[in-house]
């Protein structure tokens, strides 16, 4: 019995041993992943756990998984430092921007046998154009989702839905400056990449114009506000609407005919990154068509390999929204970074849009009356107190 | 004092995590955010500004008024209850502050909304839904509502600390019931109304989550402005500027108020 016993704790030990030894030889590493808010498969209706799938293939690499809702908030929290990510997945614009100012790290594509499932067409790209920073993720456009239940069908098919006064309250914008002006640019007919300050401020006004008629600027929220019918019109992702519609399907989405912006979302590592080899295999997992077909078909974006888009169901890789053919194609154009110049116009132009405002001279009324109010309290209080002090003098001299 | 030691590690904190911070909030807000040079740009361009620092001053005012009409009678009541009465009654208002600021916020959301839980009641009892959300009146209520509790606390303990007997004194020299109060128990809450007055004020000003969630596009707030320049427009300088100055108005607001109450009172409550 006795020996048993110790044959047990034997046996128990041994077991202990065990899996100490397998990691031993390999540590654990932790790769920070900074991606775009709803941008990846995560298991929910029934679709593939990417991270959850790339843990358990690779058990020495853990992923931190964190996201931004816009290309201009990811960029400052690089910018303002104190945080380390190994990959981000900014859009096109943004990686040239990343890569002018030195901020993105050389991908070793030896690392990443998968990239050559990605289609010609996807690779130099203008943002990118020697293709050593950045693997494709995903492409897609931007266009008009509206709910049919409340929009009027003669309404919809250019931009101007989205100031048409009828709807005013019931309209989303984006809560970024280069999609809000890209859109009052297509509008106005001009240039998506245009630094002209002229056109700047003409697009500015044009969205100070619409503003009295948003519900609110947003990004991911856009999601919870359309799917409720909270708001019926949105600007947003084609993508993202195949996600919407599944909740909603009274959704519906068009290319406006003006023009819209044509995006690649791309992978890249950072300066800094601390574990770059394990962010590589992780690009090379991303971009495997198995797992990307898996990924895109959840997330409705679309795929930049053929490899991949064979394996996607059908009905998705034929859908128009996601792969619009080439004469709807020809009305997109991408974005090119601004120059630093052109950014901080925007920025500052947009802030004025942001914080235009037609309700001034009731608070200035409003002040004004309190000024007033303050300093004749303050001046009354004074006079009384003075009297009563002339008055406690005068009767207690008569007391004496 | 002797063993003023003792004091040393919150004055090192407060030096390390107060005073230094502040010198930086000073030195970006007088440089320019592209060269780094000294530059009183930041601060010149506040004169944009100024239409949504007086609507969040104002705003703040009302929500501060409404905190203390409604906050003045509830800690009244409080304070003359039976002690287990007391600490039950302040639980409940404390019970709300246990729960994230957020999530109360984003309950009004959803029920404000007008495809929220009043409006849908509305028009399932076949009435027209009302614009309850987005609008100044809905941002206030989200200040009333989440600073509420500030001013009720400090009012209830200054309240309920005045001595019986100088109510009794009074009374005996005839003062009918109004003015026992107007002379006597409201002249002593002084102190508790104006740190009310300054826990609700000060955060309801510089707020900046309520007005995204509660207010529309037009109700855009100071806290907002300066939120954005740190987290999306990346303009650091232009933030510390208007934090700057908003720091700056406050204490004026607060200046001005104590010139009221200043006069009377030995004893202050400030800052």
């Amino acid at each position: 019995m006795k020996r048993l016993f110790s044959l047990l704790l034997i046996a128990l030990l041994l077991v202990n041993l065990l899996p100490v030894s397998v990691f031993a030889a390999e540590e654990t590493v932790t790769i920070n992943v900074y991606n775009w808010g709803q941008y990846i498969a995560d298991g929910t209706d029934d679709s593939i756990n990417v991270i959850e799938e790339f843990e358990a293939a690779y058990p020495n690499i853990k992923v931190n998984y964190m996201t931004f809702d816009s290309n201009e908030s990811m960029y400052t929290k690089l910018k303002a430092g104190g945080s380390t990510f190994d990959i981000i997945i900014p859009s096109d614009y943004m990686v040239q921007k990343l890569i002018e100012e030195d901020m993105l790290e050389q991908i070793d594509f030896a690392n990443i046998p998968n990239y050559q499932y990605i289609d010609d067409s996807f690779k130099n790209l203008a943002y990118d154009p020697d293709n050593l920073y950045s693997v494709p993720y995903t492409w897609g456009c931007v266009g008009v989702i509206y709910n049919t239940k409340y929009v009027d069908p003669a309404d919809v098919g250019s931009w101007d839905l989205l100031w048409n006064e009828k709807y005013a309250g019931k309209i989303l914008m984006f809560d970024n400056p280069r999609d809000a002006f890209a859109i009052a640019e297509s509008k106005l007919g001009y240039d998506l990449n245009t630094e002209d300050s002229t056109l700047l401020t003409l697009a500015a006004n044009e969205l100070r114009e619409q503003k009295p008629l948003v519900q609110a600027y947003v990004m991911d929220q856009i999601f919870d506000k359309m799917e409720r019918g909270e708001a019926w019109i949105a600007p947003y992702y084609a993508g993202d609407f195949l996600l919407m519609v599944e909740e909603n399907p009274d959704l519906a989405f068009y290319f406006p005919e003006e023009g819209f912006n044509l995006f690649v979302d791309a992978i890249c590592i950072p300066k800094g990154a601390e574990h770059k080899e394990a962010a590589e295999t992780f690009i090379n997992y991303l971009i495997d068509p198995e797992i990307c077909a898996q990924n895109l078909e959840y997330l409705g974006y679309s795929a930049p390999s053929a490899a991949a888009k064979e394996l996607m169901d059908p009905e998705l890789a034929e859908n128009p929204v996601a792969y619009p053919d080439e004469e709807t194609l020809a009305g997109g154009t991408a974005f090119m970074a601004l120059s630093q110049r052109g950014t901080q116009e925007m920025d500052s132009l947009w802030l004025t849009v942001k914080t235009a405002d037609n309700s001034t001279t009731v608070y200035l009324i409003l002040t004004a009356v309190a000024v007033v109010l303050v300093v004749f309290l303050w001046v009354f209080f004074k006079v009384r107190k003075r009297r009563q002090k002339a008055r406690r003098c005068a009767k207690w001299k008569t007391a004496q | 004092m002797k063993r003023k030691w003792l004091s040393g590690p919150y004055v090192l904190w407060m030096v390390l995590f107060t005073l230094i911070p502040l010198g930086v909030v000073l030195y970006f807000s007088l440089t320019d955010s592209m060269t780094g040079e000294f530059s009183l740009s930041n601060l010149a361009s506040i004169v944009d500004y100024w239409p949504i620092f007086l609507r969040s001053i104002w705003l703040s005012i009302f929500a501060t008024l409404i905190c203390l009409v409604i906050g003045y009678p509830v800690a009244y009541y409080i304070a003359h209850c039976k002690p287990t009465t007391q600490r039950l009654l302040q639980m409940m208002i404390m019970l709300p502050m246990c729960i994230s600021f957020l999530l109360r916020t984003l309950a009004w959301v959803a029920l404000l909304e007008d495809t929220g839980i009043i409006n849908n009641f509305l028009t399932s009892i076949g009435l027209s839904p009302l614009p309850l959300i987005r609008n100044n009146g809905a941002v206030i209520l989200g200040m009333v509502y989440n600073y509420l509790p500030y001013m009720i606390l400090p009012l209830f303990t200054v309240i309920m600390k005045i001595d019986p007997r100088l109510i009794e004194a009074a009374e005996d020299l005839g003062c009918n019931r109004r003015q026992v109060f107007a002379k006597v128990v409201l002249p002593l809450s002084v102190p508790g109304i104006v740190s009310g007055i300054t826990m609700v004020f000060v955060p309801a000003v510089s707020t900046f989550y309520i007005s995204q969630k509660l207010g529309s596009p037009g109700t855009i707030l100071i806290g907002d402005v300066i939120e954005s320049q740190f987290k999306a427009a990346y303009n650091p300088n232009l933030g510390a500027a208007l934090s700057l100055v908003l720091m700056v108005l406050i204490f004026v607001c607060i200046g001005v108020m104590n010139r009221f109450t200043n006069d009377d009172e030995e004893s202050m409550v400030t800052l």
